[in-house]
């Protein structure tokens, strides 16, 4: 591997770990409050084709990114009266919002195909994107990029170290008592599921203004799903997100460059492995990581089987 | 007698009324969604049906559809009677469909039919049970649990399928594009009536297999009695453990199925993303049926009729075929959400009744 291989493909990786990890930190907010949105997929695209149908209207990336947040929240708050209303199966509910968002994305986001933008600019840091080797890879990225650290702070703090994600979190691991210590718990999951989305649309709208630069159908291609397998590999933590990401962007950074290289070598073992590493931590680490999901997603998870 | 099947055929006519509203209120929310971008909902509703139910071709399109999506619930209902979650019919699909495709051409030309169309099915459902065993185990054991597994698989699977693709299995003679190379004649699943072929006599066998199962033997009394109360199963001695590895294999071949009849009948070889989330349609269907063999059927054939009508959508009206994924979308959220709850016009159509045996208006 030569060193600009090298450069090219982790300067590729930072990026692409980019959706990904905002996507699976919104997910996490969720997945604390017990709640599992397995159409992450569909926000995403709700997310991206509003940020970049707002963006090459109005002339504004900011605008863009904004209303593709805010479409994002308002999306996934549609499986509130699903899920916390009705309670209707999670899994099921998830999967047809995801075909919804596919369906709204194609049908709304049509007048965009082919169009392009300049996007989400990148912004050198002046001094350190000079420095050999990692300048590139780290320091001439969009604010999106850089801003991941803060991003995964602040939500460590907002779920740890607030009341609110304290009332949160009791939610997610027993809901019938955190009612009965007086938490709102129907309020509460639907901020989750906003703040969630919120976060899902920052994700979208990084892919389509800052990576594709255009819209197309289906532009999201299954990083939705990665997300959802993200925040079970990093257990749950928001600070385990982002070194998460990188594997998975990583690994999706190494196949697109080894394409575009036209290199006869197939990436596609290398890209299985984050899915495999993460079954095998759940199995190995299944004690520890069983304590660390949250205990109203196990009902989820095991629908019936407590005989309900 | 006669009271307890008035209350039954009650119960019946309450949840088709509601399943009926349910699909009237997706149409007219798909309507206004339509007319506010302006387009004519008649000139849709138009399209998708008379492209389907309007046309013999695309009338059986609707059942070429819904044979890989009745393979798919299948898998997912099956398992869901034993209260187990199996999100990984799509990888199952994917991994029959590399078995059934390395065993045809493994064996290669010149086998007649009734030798290579046998060799794809055990291939097909050996590739698509293997893939389930491994997610049976693990939650047999007790390490992790099943949905997790079955879901992270799946994206596996694809992967497997696009690395022997591109890579041992491909078509030398096909350098552009990445595919297996055409499978001989006995192989291929002969097709009837436009392209509905063989695999629907074995999805709707699959289908009664799974009714009288589950309805009428001891396995399918004590799966049911094991998944509502596994503990109580366990401590009357059922073989609860045996039963999750069966179920979720079984699960894992039906859906190999689905993708073998994909390859062996629509395809002929095997390319990289042959499926359409086949796979999650199933779990959607298999949900909205409520795991019921006649629902499934019901379903399937609803959602395969909506997925078939998305393609003329994007000819007749110059909409993108994932239009309809609305239309679907608004469906299952009407259904998962009982919004037209079946228990209050139950009762409502109790008091109409009451009324009118009374001679009151």
């Amino acid at each position: 591997m030569t060193g600009s291989f090298l450069e090219g493909w982790l300067g590729g990786a930072v990026l692409t770990s980019t959706p990904i990890f905002y996507a699976a930190l919104g997910e996490t907010i969720v997945e604390k409050a017990g709640l599992i949105n397995l159409g992450v997929e569909g926000t995403m695209l709700v997310g991206a084709s509003v940020s970049f149908a707002v963006a090459s209207s109005s002339g504004s990336v900011l605008a863009g990114l904004l209303a593709g947040m805010l479409a994002g929240g308002l999306f996934n708050l549609l499986l509130g009266p699903l899920v916390i209303g009705r309670g209707a199966n999670q899994l099921a509910s998830g999967l047809a919002l995801m075909f919804f968002g596919m369906g709204l994305s194609a049908f709304y986001g049509k007048p965009f195909v082919g169009s392009s933008l300049d996007g989400l600019p990148s912004f050198p840091i002046p001094w350190l994107s000079n420095l050999p080797f990692i300048g590139s890879i780290l320091f001439k990225q969009d604010l999106l990029v850089y801003l991941m650290i803060p991003a995964a702070g602040a939500v460590w703090y907002l779920l740890s170290r607030t009341p609110w994600g304290l009332h949160l979190r009791a939610v997610g691991e027993d809901r019938l008592v955190a009612y009965a210590a007086g938490s709102r718990t129907v309020l509460l999951r639907h901020q989750a599921l906003f703040l969630g989305g919120v976060l899902a649309g920052v994700a979208g709208a990084h892919l389509s203004l800052a990576i594709a630069h255009t819209w197309t159908e289906g532009l999201t291609a299954g990083r939705g799903f990665i997300a959802v397998s993200l925040v079970i590999f990093a257990a749950w933590s928001p600070l385990r997100i982002l070194p998460g990401a990188l594997l998975f962007g990583g690994t999706l950074a190494l196949q697109i460059q080894l394409q575009a290289r036209g290199a006869q070598v197939s990436p596609f073992l290398l890209d299985m492995l984050p899915y495999l590493v993460t079954l095998v931590v759940l199995v190995l680490l299944r004690n520890s990581s069983r304590g660390r999901m949250p205990e109203g997603l196990k009902e989820v998870f095991e629908s019936s089987r407590e005989g309900k | 007698m006669g009271e307890a099947r008035n209350l039954r055929f009650l119960g019946w006519g309450a949840s088709s009324v509601s399943l009926v509203l349910s699909l009237a209120s997706a149409l007219v929310l798909f309507s206004v969604l339509l007319l506010t971008s302006g387009k004519s909902p008649l000139d849709t509703y138009a399209s998708i049906f008379g492209s389907t139910l309007g046309n013999g071709f695309g009338f059986s399109e609707i059942f070429v559809k819904m044979i890989p999506i009745l393979f798919t619930a299948l898998a997912v209902a099956l398992p869901a009677r034993l209260s187990l979650v199996n999100v990984g019919g799509e990888g199952q699909l994917h991994l029959g469909a590399l078995m059934a495709a390395a065993a045809a051409l493994a064996v290669g030309a010149g086998t007649p039919p009734w030798v290579g169309i046998p060799v794809t099915l055990v291939a097909g459902m050996a590739g698509g049970a293997l893939w389930a065993l491994v997610p049976a185990i693990l939650r047999a054991k007790g390490w992790l649990n099943e949905t997790i597994s079955t879901l992270l698989l799946n994206y596996v699977a694809i992967r497997v399928v696009d690395y022997f693709v591109f890579g041992p299995l491909r078509d030398p003679s096909s350098s552009n594009v990445p595919q297996t190379m055409t499978f001989a004649e006995g192989f291929r699943w002969p097709a009837f009536a436009g392209r509905i072929h063989l695999g629907i006599v074995f999805a709707l066998a699959a289908l009664v297999l799974f009714a009288v199962v589950i309805n009428r033997t001891r396995w399918g009394y004590e799966i049911r009695a094991a998944g509502s109360n596994p503990l109580a199963a366990r401590r009357h001695g059922l073989p609860v453990t045996t039963y999750i590895l069966v179920v979720l294999c079984v699960g894992g071949a039906l859906a190999g199925l689905a993708g073998t009849g994909e390859i062996m009948a629509i395809q002929g070889r095997l390319r990289p993303g042959f499926s359409p989330s086949y796979g999650y349609l199933g779990f959607l269907v298999a949900w909205l049926a409520g795991h019921r063999p006649l629902r499934i059927l019901f379903m399937g054939f609803l959602v395969a009729l909506i997925a078939t009508g998305g393609d003329s959508l994007q000819i007749d009206q110059g909409l993108p075929s994932a239009t309809v994924n609305i239309l679907m979308a608004l469906i299952l959220f009407m259904v998962l959400a009982d919004a037209w709850r079946p228990d209050r016009l139950e009762a409502r159509i109790q008091a109409w009744l009451d009324r009118k045996s009374r001679g009151t208006p």
